[in-house]
């Protein structure tokens, strides 16, 4: 896109917005947000980079493809639904820990790891075909 | 660790070995067979520990549920029957797993070739001795899918893919028969296990279904065994590399059928459909396969169409169900996987050494190759039923339970003699042709096999000379405690090597003088079955390939007729069938909702964002191009975002917003990618009728909410969530926490929907103009073969 004002206000806006996405997945389990809001707003910070400076562009930015990702998350997901079996407990069962960090208490919970996941999933798959799509090249 | 743990070790080890096997072959090459054939070993020892118990009568079951609620359960039923296949598939499958070692010595896939002999093996283990029907099922279908995987391993040729595609469609196709008879046969008696069945009597028989079950079980288990007209795929299945052939298409697979029928024997036999069906099919095949065994001059397919024979000698047997019948076929089974296997295997050999295999091609081999040829000989010897060998044993049996004077049996006995005489020459064609004579110049020089390929036939070839010495104690062992299984009652086998006078003794001279001048004159009898079937011209070989160009063309009909390929066409269909579902449904069952009432203090910011919704609306539908048109649909869709933020629902707002961000932006991109013309040029008519689709839809859904929400509402799960949420799932957002928590794996599903979905819209848009060009090729290929 040619418009100066975009591009140069593209990468911060999508720095913000990807930085608001995982805040948004954080607090999802207390305040309205969680893995599948936040991956959504992912994928339009990926996308408004994407139309500001071309597609090869994020597919560097981000390293790996975007499915690979999307596989990535629905494997954490599968593995936070499988570690409660080795806690003899059924499948998907919920499981917190709460480890002192520096004098401060962070709960990590299994269904955290489950919510990455899904945000993951939500980044990869959606982006993937955005940014396919944006790519002018073969026509 | 207790038997059944033992047992249950056994049936899994072959597969455990598959998975070793490609890795051991690659530090160690072929001698990996060494080490991989210690999987057999040790479980032909764990079965030679039941030997005694079931000598004695014993029945040995044991196992673990599966599927509880349907009553199915992982079991294996052990007794003569089914020892004695286990005993051979284990104890030949050592045998072939060193032969393959020697075999494949330096092939690049040596280590895939193992594993699939050894899942195979896995297989037809766990085939006879399953207990419950499923697991029964599973496993022969199992056999069929390591066939295909063998009978195509060397998958660069085309003859060898379509013969592991021939295969798989007939015995899979089978196999499909067996399942639908073992259905029935489970509601019609409501058992799913084979040792309970055998209890079940005679009620079976009387049942209106006993022709259905028949029928389908012999549909899965002449497909399997390979009975006329069934039997092309057999001869075909020889493109497998010769190991496959000794063990799969000789010594167990093909006689899986065979098992299946004599395991039935008891609940299903003895009827008149029986014995008129088995002995049709099975002299029938045993005729026509020892005659297009005669025709053949490639070793490999001579013994193939032997094979099938032999098999048609076994259905025959198992049909009469008399008990000398029951016990030849006991002994007739065992005697050919031992000297079937081992000619199979001097074959390889044969062919492994000289490059050749064509029996014309052949002679003189016998000074280069004494071990071979005395291997050889040995076999043939027991395959002609010449004594001392357990060929012979066999054949006295068999005569013995055809020579009663009635005209039946007399006609069997002349077609069995004729049989066993064709396969007598073909037999001693084999092993003394390529031997004897002068000595003719091969496409590599002839020199004897190293160990690995000479141990397997050698030992059992010798099996076959040391079984009808210590006949009785084979007998008390293996023979007696297998007739006893096929017929459902006790039984002892007494045929000895000692000289009786009689008919069967008789009949086997016959045979021998006939198999002799068959083999003197092996020429002539060659080129006269050449001619007759040049004459007849069609076989079911070729009645395979009409069978599926029909299937194909039928298909490519179907689907011209079904898919226009034109995107609209399938809108409009999709569409106006909602709109059919969601007007015609409350009208049929009375329950439209009522008229809607209009609340009188709507405050003035929620009118305003309803006039928003309507003006986007009315933007889209009065949109000059097709961008336009895009953007104002997210207009609507933020304002009902707005609705929902003010009704209290931030979480679906959010949502809202984000997803009509992105359609848009993925409906903009999707509309520059497809080089739309930029306005919509539709005629009039189409975009009246276009227009009135979309209204009933709109107009369906709008009395679909009216009266979803006319329904008094159900607060308890609301109510469960609320109090649940933070106690028990420690998190306030109740929405987030179904969908992580409560309802985790629903998500779990609907996120790989996700993946599925982006995976092929990624592969719809990769999909360029040179490769949608491809496309078409592809469907003018099948046509034009079709």
């Amino acid at each position: 896109m040619k418009s100066v004002i975009f591009r140069t206000v593209a990468p911060f806006l999508t720095s913000l917005m990807t930085l608001f996405s995982i805040f948004v997945l954080l607090r999802g389990h207390n305040e309205p947000g969680g893995g599948f809001i936040g991956g959504l707003i992912a994928v339009s910070a990926l996308a408004i980079y994407g139309i500001a400076h071309g597609v090869e562009t994020v597919r560097h930015a981000i390293y790996f493809h975007p499915m690979a990702i999307a596989g990535a998350g629905l494997f954490a997901a599968t593995v936070a639904g499988l570690i409660s079996l080795f806690a003899q407990v059924p499948f998907m069962t919920g499981l917190w820990i709460y480890p002192s960090l520096f004098g401060v208490e962070v709960p990590l919970s299994t269904v955290m790891l489950f919510d990455t996941g899904v945000y993951l999933v939500v980044v990869g798959s959606i982006s993937s075909v955005a940014l396919s799509l944006e790519e002018r090249g073969g026509e | 660790m207790d038997i059944a743990a033992l047992t249950f070790l056994a049936l899994g080890l072959p597969f455990v070995a598959a998975l070793v096997a490609p890795v051991l072959t690659r530090f160690l090459g072929h001698n990996a067979a060494w080490l991989l054939a210690l999987a057999p070993v040790a479980i032909f020892l764990h079965f030679l520990r039941f030997v005694p118990e079931i000598a004695n009568g014993e029945i040995v079951t044991g196992g673990y549920a599966w599927i509880p609620s349907f009553n199915v359960s992982f079991s294996w039923l052990i007794d003569g029957l089914s020892l004695t296949f286990a005993l051979l598939i284990s104890g030949i499958g050592a045998l072939i797993v060193l032969y393959s070692g020697g075999y494949l010595k330096g092939h690049p896939h040596q280590g895939r070739f193992l594993s699939f002999i050894l899942m195979f093996m896995g297989s037809m283990q766990g085939l006879v001795l399953s207990d419950s029907f499923l697991m029964l099922f599973v496993f022969w279908e199992l056999t069929s899918i390591t066939s295909f995987l063998l009978i195509g391993f060397d998958h660069g040729r085309e003859a060898a893919r379509r013969a592991a595609l021939q295969a798989l469609v007939v015995t899979g196709g089978g196999g499909l028969l067996l399942l639908a008879g073992l259905l029935i046969l489970w509601n019609v008696s409501g058992i799913t296990q084979f040792s309970l069945l055998l209890s079940f009597g005679a009620e079976l028989k009387e049942s209106p279904f006993y022709l259905a079950v028949l029928l389908l079980v012999l549909g899965g288990a002449f497909t399997k065994s390979a009975q006329f007209p069934f039997h092309f795929w057999l001869p075909n299945a020889m493109e497998a590399p010769t190991p496959v052939s000794a063990y799969l298409h000789s010594a167990t697979m093909v006689k899986a059928g065979v098992y299946l029928l004599m395991r039935l024997n008891p609940v299903l036999g003895g009827t008149p459909e029986w014995q008129i069906l088995l002995p049709l099919f099975g002299v029938a095949t045993l005729v026509s396969g020892a005659a297009l065994a005669v025709r053949q001059t490639d070793l490999k397919l001579m013994l193939a169409y032997t094979t099938m024979a032999s098999l048609g000698l076994l259905v025959l047997l198992t049909g009469l169900g008399s008990p000398h019948a029951i016990e030849a076929a006991a002994l007739y089974l065992v005697a050919h996987a031992l000297f079937k296997g081992a000619l199979f295997m001097v074959a390889g050999i044969i062919d492994h050494e000289t490059g050749s295999r064509d029996l014309t091609k052949l002679g003189g081999l016998r000074s280069a190759m004494p071990l071979t040829f005395a291997i050889a000989l040995a076999a043939a010897l027991s395959m002609g039923g010449l004594p001392p060998f357990f060929g012979f044993l066999a054949k006295e049996e068999i005569y013995e339970a055809l020579s009663s004077f009635d005209r039946r049996s007399m006609v069997f006995a002349a077609l069995a003699v004729l049989g066993n005489a064709l396969m007598f020459a073909v037999a001693f064609a084999i092993a003394l042709k390529p031997f004897l004579g002068s000595k003719v110049e091969t496409p590599r020089h002839a020199h004897e096999a190293p160990v690995l390929l000479w141990l397997g036939p050698a030992i059992l070839a010798l099996k076959g000379l040391s079984i009808a010495l210590m006949s009785g104690l084979a007998h008390r062992l293996i023979s007696s405690p297998m007739s006893s299984a096929i017929a459902g009652e006790p039984r002892t086998v007494t045929i000895s090597l000692e000289p009786h006078i009689g008919v069967p003794l008789l009949l086997s001279a016959i045979t021998l003088l006939v198999g002799v001048a068959f083999y003197l004159n092996l020429d002539r009898l060659r080129a006269a079955t050449a001619v007759i079937l040049a004459d007849i011209g069609w076989g079911p070989d070729r009645g395979f390939d009409q069978f599926i160009r029909g299937l194909l063309r039928l298909a490519v009909a179907i689907t011209h007729r079904l898919q226009s390929g034109k995107l609209d066409v399938y809108m409009t269909v999709v569409f106006v069938l909602i709109a059919v579902v969601l007007l015609a449904t409350p009208v049929h069952f009375g329950e439209l909702p009522r008229a809607p009432f209009f609340a009188a203090d709507v405050p003035t910011h929620e009118l305003a964002i309803m006039a928003i919704a309507v003006a986007g609306l009315l933007a889209v539908v009065l949109a000059a191009d097709r961008l336009t048109a895009i953007v104002s649909l997210g207009i609507q869709g933020f304002a009902v975002a707005v609705i929902f933020l003010l009704y209290g629902a931030p979480d679906l707002s959010f949502t809202q917003f984000m997803i009509e961000t992105l359609s848009v932006v993925v409906l903009a991109l999707v509309m520059t990618r497809l080089q739309l013309s930029p306005s919509d040029r539709r005629p009039l008519h189409q975009k009246v009728l276009d227009s009135m689709i979309a209204l009933a839809c709109g107009f369906g859904f709008g009395l679909f909410l009216l009266r979803a929400t006319g329904t008094p509402f159900d607060a308890t799960l609301t109510d469960f969530y609320n109090l649940y949420s933070k106690s028990i799932a420690h998190g306030a957002n109740v929405v987030n926490v179904i969908i992580v928590d409560f309802r985790g794996t629903d998500t779990l599903g609907e996120i790989a929907v996700v993946m599925i979905t982006g995976l092929a819209i990624l592969s719809l848009v990769r999909l360029r103009a040179g490769s949608l060009k491809r496309g078409a090729d592809v469907r003018k290929d099948v046509e034009e073969r079709a």
